[in-house]
């Protein structure tokens, strides 16, 4: 029983989050393409909460779908002057192409030599507390190097949005 | 109940709930706002005009749903459901008593915080599809309001996070339960008030209310992102905005102020009306929330960012040290 209710509930939240993306891929209009994004991120925090990691899903949500997706629409009725602007037309780029098949490529490598490795849930997830604790001794470098990234970036934004005398 | 049966319950009660409180929080907002403004509201439909609203929401569901010729069709239609979802989502974690909640969550209380933040989402969705101008300076109101104040209310309940070493509200309110040398209420508002004050301001600015009600400023902007919405479509984001209110009531009840239980009372006594207390609370929440709505005036938008980013930010971060410092000087086992 709830062997199929999870595998329907998870085929919804793949097709929603597959489904998502492609939306966001294709359509011309930005701040659509912004909404589609969204919806990719909160499917993406289902998934998370079908795997019993109930806090990173919430955490999920809360940043990406809470505050990035805002941040960036934000960003986007801030710098569209008119309301037409926000319908792009098609741009075919060849610099894009080639990204595009450099980074489907190096994933493509990625699942054949890895993919067929799947990893056991453990009986138990463990709580946030437990999460916490690992993210603070064993992982404590590379989160306070992820940190200290941010806390450049932002520095960063201040210095670049400062008023300039002129 | 057991299957189906025991999810759809909850969430048909939640809805239930939902659409009860807007009723008697419309009613009671004019009355509030009335009496405040030494008028006496409503009065003429049913006893103490207490049928008004209801006349009300029959006018709003037989209305004509107009849909301007400009607008973005699918964004415009889906803006009020976007709006409308998570504020019914944010009651599924929150405790009326013990036994009495949709669900326990072991992150209760940074689920309802995630699920509230979506909220502007919508806002900005119904902003941008309406084509209108007001529509769309509210909603860039309310999304720059978001995120100025989404890390202020987060850190405003840390340091409780961290002295009850849980983030489920059930523990919350356990925590709180009893009393210090018999005499002092072990609510967190006592021991952590500048806490609670951050979270007031931050919850005020959330909500969308005055003093912080830019996004729907109804003098300059009409009604701000719902300026072009009609008929239930207005009713649902209508809604949505009363229950937020009471989401966050709850929500400070839970954490400041013991949730169901109350002092100076034996809990055998309180426990068969546990929920009637925690609703009893929530209504005298939201009563200072109107309180406040007809008192103070609007800021400007410059000075709710300012107050925001350099002021309670930092404000909550020395705050979040301080505590840290005395929980880890403290005994092991918190400050008590």
């Amino acid at each position: 029983m709830t062997e199929t209710v999870n595998g329907v509930v998870f085929a919804i939240l793949a097709f929603a989050s597959i489904g998502g993306a492609i939306g966001m891929l294709t359509t011309r209009n930005v701040m659509h393409a912004a909404f589609w994004l969204l919806e990719v991120m909160v499917a993406i925090g289902g998934l998370f909460l079908l795997l019993s990691a109930e806090y990173l899903a919430v955490v999920h949500v809360l940043v990406y779908a809470g505050a990035v997706s805002v941040m960036m629409l934000f960003v986007i009725m801030l710098s569209l002057r008119r309301r037409e602007d926000a319908v792009r037309p098609v741009d075919v780029s060849i610099g894009g192409a080639v990204l595009a098949i450099l980074f489907g490529s190096i994933v493509y490598i990625a699942i054949a030599q890895y993919g067929d490795r799947v990893a056991e849930m453990p009986a138990e997830a463990p709580d946030t507390a437990a999460l916490g604790e690992l993210l603070f001794t064993r992982w404590a470098l590379p989160f306070e190097v992820a940190s200290l990234v941010l806390l450049v970036a932002v520095v960063g934004a201040v210095w670049w949005s400062r008023e300039v005398d002129r | 109940m057991t299957g189906p049966l025991a999810i759809i319950v909850p969430v048909l009660a939640a809805i239930g709930l939902m659409l009860l409180n807007g009723v008697v929080l419309i009613y009671m907002l004019r009355k509030v706002l009335g009496h405040l403004h030494l008028r006496i509201g409503p009065a003429h439909v049913g006893p103490k005009g207490m049928l008004q609203t209801v006349a009300d929401v029959l006018k709003l569901l037989s209305k004509e749903d107009v849909r301007p010729a400009g607008v973005d069709r699918w964004l415009y239609v889906l803006a009020p459901i976007f709006v409308f979802a998570p504020s019914l989502m944010a009651y599924a974690a929150i405790p009326f008593s013990e036994t009495l909640r949709i669900t326990r969550l072991e992150t209760g209380l940074l689920y309802t915080f995630a699920v509230l933040s979506l909220v502007p989402l919508g806002m900005i969705m119904a902003g941008w599809a309406s084509a209108n101008k007001w529509s769309l300076i509210g909603a860039m109101r309310a999304a720059a309001q978001q995120i100025a104040y989404e890390v202020p209310l987060l850190l405003s309940v840390l340091p409780v996070v961290m002295i009850v070493g849980s983030l489920d509200l059930a523990d919350i309110v356990a925590f709180q339960t009893g009393m210090w040398w018999g005499l002092v209420p072990r609510w967190f508002i006592l021991l952590l008030l500048p806490s609670f004050v951050l979270f007031l301001i931050a919850a005020l600015c959330e909500l969308n209310q005055t003093p912080f009600d830019m996004s729907e400023a109804e003098s300059e902007l009409v009604a701000g992102f719902a300026t072009e919405y009609s008929s239930m479509r207005f009713g649902l984001i209508f809604l949505a905005e009363f229950s937020n209110s009471f989401v966050m009531s709850a929500l400070a009840v839970t954490v400041f102020f013991g949730g169901w239980t109350l002092p100076f009372v034996p809990e055998s006594l309180t426990a068969p009306i546990a929920p009637i207390i925690f609703v009893a609370k929530t209504y005298i929440g939201i009563f200072f929330l109107m309180w406040v709505r007809g008192t103070l005036p609007r800021v400007r938008i410059d000075q709710l960012m300012n107050l925001g980013w350099k002021w309670l930010i930092p404000a909550g971060l020395a705050w979040l040290m301080i505590v840290g410092f005395v929980v880890k000087l403290a005994a092991p086992g918190g400050v008590v």
